[in-house]
């Protein structure tokens, strides 16, 4: 028989992410692109994701959009919730998840699963950049360093500079006043990492945490912030390895069960 | 018998041009009254032959009202001051602001000195509105109310046009009601949007109007075949639900209506005013029969357990808790209300809206994917 390709694209707020699943198992190809929905990183996702896998669009039996921009997406077969998707590919990621705690570009989210992996509940933050990947880029350039750098700046830290937790322009100058009282930058990064860890550890709490616990999404790289977060929360909290791809692999899932389904 | 989708039609018309209703009142030389939420004694207005016109706020970004209020007041308050700053209701009479709650305490003096021009009629309540004490306090503030509406209005309001329109209002409830339970038991004949324009229209119309056109509605809905319905049935609860985009999002995940306990809708029109000798004490009788709002006080949260018994007996999916951007009370009620559906294994969830609301994809994820878990 055939082998049949299902792709699944993540239109987040700041980021396009793409994969290609071959007969709902297998990753055949992926893709990350730093620009999000409305900007030409979903088309870029999709012709990097098709490249690395060899395949052209042709080749792809069902499209599912997710994230922010999934109405945006032409040619999508299924649009679904970001919510359900991320689900999906985390109970694919880690069997028996009960508990992901998602941080993107804008927002954050807790999912609480089933024990069959079904999304059973969820949380979603304010409308508001604190304690989100935006809150860590802004953080980052007051620092005059990038997001990717602060794990390592972290992990140099020899204390913890107190930072609010509530808003990102009052950490932001926050931030900036501790410099000038030449507070040093890793300790200043701690803090920042631990205020975002309590910002959405009250969100956690408030859906309910039960291990295991998985972090998806952008900020799920900064180890730093999932170490603040895991003593914030007193679990140990795991990572897949491309925590970004966790939505676009959950709505390619989405896309083999349905054609599955559809079949039956 | 006219098709309901006409009806339907020309009532969300009336709810989307509410300028132009107070506008041909205006014309006809009738007075109007604006009236802010909650629960103010409006049958006095239109026993002294005026117009009520319902001002819950209006869809629309505020600047001048952020001289007045900080940005953390709820937006029905900002943005009813927003229009009276800008000059929109010019053409009312005065306007009625009841002191149901801390931010509305504020909207009076700041009302009085951005838009002199409409005077204010302050409307006070008994906190313990169900007692014979609270419900006398109640009766004393109505019928000051009458004394400054009948100055203001240069119109004597007697006991019999109060006694007339107690019946047109309580005639326009039971019309309401019996709209919801027909809307609930045929989920898909009417969209969200539709439900909401419905009622909405109400706040814009002289009663007596509404009422012959929602009856007229209820009879062609009654007529019509129950649509083979496959979307997700929930109950609204919060404050208000009529937000255009919100609505859509509901539309567009196929979410049907079947009740709901919002202090806009049915919270509004669910009791009647008790029939007395002393018409107007019926109406303070009334404000202690009211229950499921959370600007009022409610011992033992009554609101919660009704929520619960409602979502039961409308057969819904879940429950979507609305609520009001840095409204007070609401958040108070949200934490024994969402034990309370939880123990009753009642699925629900929270979003929050503002009039101020641009984007709804946080919103539409969320609706998504709560109908999602309840597929």
């Amino acid at each position: 028989m055939a082998d049949v390709y299902t792709m699944g694209v993540d239109l987040g707020s700041t980021a396009s992410k793409c994969i290609i699943l071959k007969n709902g198992t297998e990753t055949v190809g992926s893709a990350v692109i730093p620009s999000g929905a409305g900007t030409s990183g979903p088309e870029r996702a999709l012709a990097a994701a098709l490249a690395s896998a060899g395949l052209t669009r042709s080749d792809i039996a069902a499209v599912t959009a997710t994230g922010y921009g999934r109405e945006s997406l032409d040619g999508a077969d299924w649009s679904v919730s970001e919510l359900s998707c991320h689900a999906l590919g985390a109970a694919r990621e880690c069997p028996g998840v009960m508990t992901v705690i998602d941080i993107g570009g804008q927002d954050a989210k807790v999912l609480t699963l089933s024990a069959e992996g079904r999304l059973e509940n969820f949380i979603m933050n304010d409308k508001c950049a604190a304690g989100t990947g935006r809150f860590l880029d802004v953080m980052a350039r007051v620092l005059e360093t990038e997001a990717d750098k602060l794990e390592a700046l972290d992990a140099a830290a020899e204390g913890i500079v107190p930072i609010s937790s509530t808003c990102t322009v009052f950490a932001e100058s926050e931030v900036i006043s501790q410099l000038s009282r030449r507070a040093p930058i890793p300790d200043i990064v701690a803090g920042i990492h631990r205020s975002v860890a309590v910002r959405t550890a009250s969100l956690a709490r408030r859906a309910g945490v039960h291990e295991p616990v998985l972090m998806t999404g952008g900020v799920a790289r900064n180890g730093g912030v999932v170490r603040a977060l895991e003593r914030e929360l007193g679990v140990s909290i795991g990572v897949p390895p491309a925590p970004q791809l966790c939505g676009a692999l959950g709505a390619a899932i989405y896309g083999w069960n349905k054609l599955n389904k559809n079949k039956s | 018998m006219r098709e309901y989708t006409s009806i339907v039609q020309e009532l969300c018309g009336i709810a989307a041009a509410p300028k132009q209703q107070l506008e041909r009142a205006l014309a006809s030389g009738k007075k109007a009254v604006g009236v802010m939420p909650y629960f103010a004694p409006e049958e006095l207005v239109y026993a002294a032959g005026a117009l009520p016109v319902g001002l819950w706020g209006a869809d629309m970004q505020c600047s001048e009202s952020r001289r007045y209020f900080p940005a953390f007041i709820c937006s029905i308050l900002h943005s009813t001051l927003e229009m009276g700053i800008s000059g929109q209701l010019d053409g009312l009479s005065a306007i009625m602001i009841p002191i149901s709650c801390d931010s509305l305490k504020g909207m009076g003096a700041n009302w009085h000195y951005a838009v002199p021009q409409v005077p204010i009629i302050n409307v006070a309540f008994a906190e313990n509105r169900k007692i014979a004490a609270g419900v006398e306090f109640t009766l004393s503030q109505f019928k000051k109310i009458r004394k400054q509406l009948e100055e203001i209005l240069g119109a004597e309001i007697s006991d019999a046009a109060i006694a007339s329109a107690i019946a047109v209002y309580n005639e326009n409830r039971a019309a309401l009601r019996e709209f919801t339970r027909i809307v609930g038991e045929k989920p898909g004949l009417l969209s969200a949007s539709e439900r909401s324009g419905v009622i909405k229209a109400g706040y814009f119309m002289d009663r007596a109007e509404h009422t012959a056109l929602v009856r007229e509605l209820n009879a062609a809905l009654s007529a019509a075949e129950a649509p083979e319905f496959r979307g997700v049935k929930v109950v609204l609860s919060g404050i208000m639900a009529d937000c255009h985009g919100l609505l859509e999002v509901f539309d567009k995940n196929r979410l049907a209506v079947v009740a709901d306990q919002l202090a806009y809708e049915s919270v509004n029109f669910a009791d009647d005013t008790p029939v007395t000798d002393d018409p107007i004490r019926g109406m303070a009788e009334r404000l202690g029969s009211i229950e499921g709002a959370s600007v009022l006080y409610d011992l033992g949260k009554r609101r919660c357990t009704q929520l619960a018994e409602t979502a039961q007996a409308s057969g819904a999916d879940g429950v979507i808790f609305v609520l009001t951007k840095f409204c007070d009370p609401e958040e108070y009620d949200f934490v024994p209300l969402k034990r309370t559906l939880e123990k009753a294994g009642i699925p629900l969830l929270q979003i929050e809206i503002d009039r101020q609301m641009d984007s709804y994809g946080q919103i539409s994820s969320a609706v998504e994917a709560f109908c999602e878990t309840l597929a």
